[in-house]
């Protein structure tokens, strides 16, 4: 390698050291010698604590994190190993390369073994002699690590020009051409020493340091120069103006000669620039050692300084701006750090709290919607906006009560928004909440499970503008059709939006449309609400409204027109077309139970492999498959990101288990007898626990195709088949957790755990289908975990549940949760509407026939609901409300 | 043998061998294949330890190494990617590292010689493999105790010294430090190798392992940040093997080929695997992209990695006759 080599250090990330460089920031507030606050961390074990300043040091901008644990008191060797090793697994800090400060080798060395990065060495010297400075030297690269050489030998340290440049030469002569140590990777600190000390031999410290690192820039190729500028100042502590502007002008000077690296504290530097005239002619006086009195000139100057106010450096230069700007800043990029402060003094500034919110929050929300909406945001993005801005609203809120009681002035359009009861799920609609806020809309958001009499007297003790209704699961599209019933009742007008993951516009215009006279409309996304409820209440609200009716009306039309065309077979005709199971293939496999077994103690590290991200990425209306998201080119950095925060509150709640996942299953003998399945207690298949109902396709198909039913998978009596059942949850602790995060306004973390819990649950169940595959049925022992082929499918047996395309009665959840004793033994719950509670759950049934598959169900005929409400001892009526979205016939 | 290797690669593209655990499992053996005589009473399972075999079945790993060798390979490794005490601790075998690693050497070296003296135009070379073993230095096995390590420097060390030892009398030329997806476990293979006088001079390779499309190690490193912590060692190539198929690969090796002041290496998996774990790009698809490595001049050594047969490695004789030398640029 030739001599002009750059030096090149590495944490998780490289750190080329170039002449375009200027100056590398050596982080040091990880040094129990120079922080009396991180040696009381280090001694009372508080590593998390000591984490986070080396953590700060990262984000105030440290290019290289200096650790040192040189203290008495503590076993320096155990808490450099354990500091570094928690510093390995922090990757924000460990981004950056690590320098070892110790004055004992074993210290040092042992800190070598703990870093996989090339990091340096602070630092070897020839004061213990030629010797042990060549064997440190040569461990030193047979670890791989640069070196800082102090200018010290066996006669002392160097405080002078000579000494500097004869101590430094000499190192760097045994380094290079005995050890063959790369010149670029010896980093030269030629001693800084306090200046205006009154004492006649300090002088020159400063200068002498300057002209050393020229002369060593110049004689000894490819090294580097560094230093630790604070104790240039040192005889000025407690004067934090002159030793702000000691430190600048020391660095202007010493990167003018050669300084390329060095430890400065980023909050005790003054800009050089800023330094006021008269105080830098004396402070360079001082160290230029231009004049004998410029330790006396600058004393007096210091006398009148002391005790003025001491300015906070200000690092981040958008806190310079006006308020207006800093709040649109924080807005836009979501920054909480400053949003009360900033608060505060517009407050001071805009007298009252509404003007606050509608001056400068409102501009910076405004500017975020059309962010949003021209695209160059994001929507997670955009619930951070909404996080400071919640933050500063409940800063304002106690004012404006006041403001309130003295006079009556009401603020923007309110919109009410609730999960219709039976209901739990609520994100998409959070979303929604959210970012209609962003937008200048008042929110009333009722919650989940909310029953239509509080969402109609809640409207009108809010004299709500609009109204918004979310669900998830298919029984909440007769609620919102009651709702709709009851606003008719109430002679209501205000407009009703219908959203969530069943709803569609074809529903609305056909189901909800026509039992409201008000303005129905169906929002597809959180992206449609802004302009969907601009266009309701906007100047052209009215054409707007007819507008949709039409819409609607025709989409209705449509609907009958298309209905009539598809035909169907009559329920005997569909049941003799029925899936005929191989004899040849058996599927009786015998489970290693009988009955149910609970699963408390899951583990969430391990379910967490079994994620599939992309629906979490639907949810947050990023459009793509995971892992390829994280790389598009729309939306991947704000992908990458979002991936990014949720593996870390995924680790916090790993490591916190502050969500608990648990599981039930339960295996039975089972029979067909038509379209039902008979569950028996055990295997003289005597005693029956119950039914369980099944449908079946009545679409006329093609030749060969048949008109399945799930019940074609189980095999008629007197052969001995098995059906599975299962509940899993991973929304324990879920509440608390949103409650903590709703506490301190934090939509963001609030949707997010929501969603992650949402994925564990369904994690959950992909990990225990695997397991109930290969081990607790057994029936595919030889079966490989393959992430991909679990989401494709690709594996014997299905799990469907009851809600869902191939049995889409909800209330046969009735008898699976009986049959496992869900509630009992792992604490979930079914609402009046069947939904479960928490909401992060899944359940469902296990076939294990090889040629069981997953299939809709599609719209059954009369015929078929009336014999299934007789097979279920129910009323037609009742068959009918259950499945409703299935019927090929109106009621 | 040495110098001769660092003249060859002056001159032309070299092959390096396919995969050793591919075709093991092609012969689909049975826990008493692998304890054969020798260890026919050992007290633990045997099921997998392919470098034992390098004991129990030396005729079938000749037979590996004599078809990768007709196939075209200028290097062939040794059986004994697993062979430090630490992975063969899974097999109560820690105690018979050093001769695993001495007979595995022997058999390469003998077979590589007798190609070699079939055709002395054409030098075959035999590198000690050094795997990553089964624990990781950088991170914790333990989530709730983020600080705590499964295996530490100093007992890696011992272990690739020990494994070195082995290798060097066994009579290998190079030795080739891959699939590190841990720069602290491969730190402490080449300071291990530093130590071992008799070994100091062989050439070493190291070639690391991109886990994902992030474009880091498993420990969390980009490529560039791992060149730089295994640059210190006076290195004869470095590259990537494993985890991605060569078209992954092709972004994290020009990192390499750009930065790098050694000669670079390239010796990918058969593709990405399939559902049912296994790869399957045909040797003509994975000939056709590491072409496609040579043509940008980004590489001098290639070969394969999980999956790759006799066949891949004929594809890339093939191809390796076809391009020129890629010389190593100077770097600053």
């Amino acid at each position: 390698m030739s001599t002009t080599s750059y030096l090149k250090l590495s944490g998780l990330e490289p750190l080329v050291v170039t002449p375009e460089t200027n100056f590398v920031n050596i982080g040091e507030r990880t040094n129990v010698t120079g922080s009396r606050r991180f040696l009381r961390m280090i001694k009372e074990e508080k590593y998390e604590e000591a984490l986070s300043v080396a953590l700060d040091q990262v984000r105030g901008g440290a290019q290289i994190l200096d650790v040192n644990m040189d203290e008495a008191m503590i076993d320096g060797k155990q808490a450099m190993v354990i500091f570094l090793n928690l510093v390995a697994s922090e990757p924000e800090i460990s981004r950056i390369p690590i320098m070892i400060d110790s004055s004992k080798w074993d210290i040092i060395e042992a800190g070598l073994k703990c870093i996989q990065g090339k990091g340096v060495v602070n630092s070897i010297s020839l004061k213990e002699g030629e010797h042990e400075f060549l064997r440190q030297a040569g461990m030193v690269k047979a670890y791989g690590a640069a070196v800082v050489v102090m200018a010290f030998d066996e006669k002392g340290q160097a405080d002078n020009f000579e000494r500097r440049v004869e101590i430094c030469q000499r190192s760097y002569r045994l380094l290079v051409d005995k050890v063959k140590f790369p010149p670029q990777d010896i980093i030269f600190d030629p001693n800084i020493f306090p200046v205006a000390t009154g004492i006649k031999e300090h002088r020159r410290n400063a200068l002498d340091y300057f002209e050393a690192t020229k002369w060593i820039k110049e004689n000894l190729p490819g090294v580097q120069v560094s230093g630790g500028v604070s104790n240039v100042s040192f005889s000025f502590r407690g004067n934090n103006k002159v030793r702000e502007a000691m430190h600048s002008a020391f660095l202007y000077h010493a990167i003018k000669h050669g300084m390329n690296m060095g430890i400065v504290n980023p909050t005790m530097l003054e800009v050089y620039d800023d330094i006021p005239p008269d105080l830098l002619e004396r402070v360079e006086d001082v160290l230029l050692d231009r004049r004998d009195d410029s330790t006396e000139r600058l004393l007096e100057l210091a006398e009148s300084l002391i005790n003025e106010p001491v300015k906070e450096a200000e690092l981040q230069k958008w806190r310079l701006g006006t308020v207006e700007e800093r709040l649109s800043h924080a807005l836009v990029k979501g920054v909480v750090d400053h949003v009360i402060e900033d608060t505060v003094e517009a407050l001071e500034q805009y007298k009252q709290p509404l003007a606050v919110i509608e001056g400068p929050l409102m501009e910076g929300m405004n500017l975020v919607g059309d962010l949003f909406g021209s695209g160059k945001m994001f929507l997670p993005q955009v619930v951070k906006s909404a996080r400071v801005m919640k933050m500063a609203v409940a800063y304002l809120e106690p004012f404006m009560e006041q403001e309130r009681k003295q006079n009556k002035k009401e603020s923007s359009l309110k919109i009410l928004m609730a999960t219709v009861k039976g209901d739990v799920h609520d994100i998409g609609k959070n979303i929604v909440g959210v970012v209609l806020a962003c937008n200048g809309f008042e929110i009333i958001d009722l919650g989940v499970m909310v029953a239509a009499d509080n969402i109609l007297q809640s409207a009108q003790e809010h004299q709500a503008d609009i109204i918004g209704l979310s669900g998830l699961i298919t029984p909440s599209l007769d609620e919102m059709i009651h709702v709709a019933k009851e606003m008719e009742r109430m002679d209501m007008q205000i407009p009703l939006m219908i959203g969530g993951a069943t709803t569609s516009k074809l529903h609305t215009a056909v189901k909800i449309d026509p039992v409201y006279n008000g303005p129905v409309i169906h929002v597809l996304d959180a992206s449609r609400s802004v302009p969907t409820v601009s266009a309701l209440k906007g100047s052209e609200s009215e054409e707007f409204q007819v507008k949709m009716k039409q819409e609607y009306h025709e989409v209705r039309q449509a609907y009958k027109q298309r209905k009539k065309l598809k035909s169907y077979l009559g329920l005997p005709a569909a049941r003799a077309n029925s899936l005929k199971l191989d004899p040849k293939v058996n599927s009786h496999h015998h489970p290693r139970f009988i009955g149910n077994k609970v699963f408390k103690e899951l583990n969430l590290e391990e379910i967490r492999s079994y994620i599939d991200w992309t629906p979490f990425f639907q949810t947050w209306m990023l459009k793509g498959k995971y892992p390829k998201i994280l790389e598009d080119e729309v939306v991947g950095i704000e992908a990458t990101r979002l991936y990014q925060d949720a593996q870390n509150l995924l680790d916090q709640i790993i490591k916190n288990k502050s969500l608990r996942a648990r599981a039930v299953v339960g295996l039975y003998p089972a029979n067909r007898f038509g379209d039902d399945v008979r569950i028996y207690r055990d295997e003289s298949r005597k005693d029956a626990l119950g039914t369980v109902h099944f449908l079946r396709q009545q679409g006329k198909k093609g030749s060969g195709i048949p008109n399945i039913s799930l019940a074609d998978f189980i095999t008629e009596e007197g052969q001995n088949d098995f059906l599975g059942f299962f509940t899993v949850t991973a929304g324990l602790g879920l509440e608390e957790l949103v409650q903590k995060f709703t506490d301190s306004h934090d939509d963001y973390s609030s949707i997010m755990v929501k969603a992650l819990a949402d994925r564990l649950a369904e994690a959950l169940a992909e990990y225990l289908h695997f397991k109930v595959r290969k081990e607790i049925w057994g029936y595919a022992p030889h079966e490989e975990f393959n992430h991909e082929g679990l989401i494709r499918e690709k594996y014997q047996g299905i799990r469907p549940a009851p809600g869902y395309p191939a049995c889409p009665d909800h209330t046969e959840k009735r008898f699976l949760f009986d049959l496992l004793g869900v509630t009992e033994s792992i604490g979930v719950e079914l609402t009046e509407s069947f939904a479960m509670y928490p909401a992060a759950a899944v359940s469902g049934y296990y076939f294990g026939h090889p040629q069981s598959k997953y299939f809709g169900l599609g719209k059954i005929a009369k015929d078929q609901v009336e014999d299934y409400a007789q097979r279920k001892n129910i009323t037609v009526q009742e068959a009918e409300r259950w499945l409703g979205p299935n019927l090929n016939y109106d009621i | 043998m040495k110098g001769k290797f660092r003249q060859l690669l002056e001159e032309r593209i070299l092959v390096l061998d396919g995969a050793m655990g591919t075709m093991i499992q092609n012969y689909k053996l049975l826990e008493s294949d692998y304890r054969g005589t020798q260890f026919k009473d050992h007290p633990h399972d045997l099921l997998g330890n392919n470098d034992l075999l390098s004991i129990t079945k030396p005729d079938l790993i000749k037979e590996i190494h004599g078809q990768f060798l007709e196939a075209g390979a200028d290097i062939i490794e040794t059986n004994t990617f697993n062979s430090t005490r630490i992975s063969q601790a899974d097999y109560h075998l820690e105690g018979f590292v050093s001769e695993i690693n001495k007979t595995a050497a022997s058999l390469a070296r003998e077979v590589a010689d007798q190609y070699t003296a079939k055709n002395s135009q054409k030098p075959r070379f035999v590198a000690g493999s050094l795997g990553p073993t089964n624990r990781t230095a950088s991170i914790s096995p333990d989530v709730n105790n983020p600080g705590s390590r499964g295996v530490d420097f100093d007992e890696l060390v011992e272990a690739y010294e020990e494994q070195t030892l082995a290798l060097v009398s066994g009579g290998v030329d190079i030795l080739l430090l891959e699939t590190i997806f841990d720069t602290l476990n491969a730190k402490a293979a080449l300071f291990a190798i530093n130590q071992c006088q008799a070994a100091r001079d062989l050439p070493i390779m190291v070639s690391g392992t991109i886990t994902d499309a992030s474009g880091r190690t498993l420990s969390g490193q980009t490529t560039e940040a791992f060149l730089i912590s295994v640059s210190h060692a006076p290195l004869i190539s470095i590259g990537l093997n494993c985890a991605l198929g060569a078209a992954q690969l092709r972004p994290y090796l020009q990192i390499l080929s750009q930065n790098a002041p050694f000669y670079v290496s390239v010796h990918p998996n058969a593709g990405l695997p399939n559902e049912f774990g296994a790869y399957d790009q045909p040797p003509e698809e994975m000939a056709q992209l590491v072409g496609e490595f040579l043509e940008e001049g980004l590489v001098n050594i290639i070969g394969g990695c999980c999956g790759t047969t006799p066949e891949h490695i004929k594809e890339l004789a093939a191809l390796a006759q076809n391009y020129p030398v890629r010389k190593v640029p100077v770097i600053v």
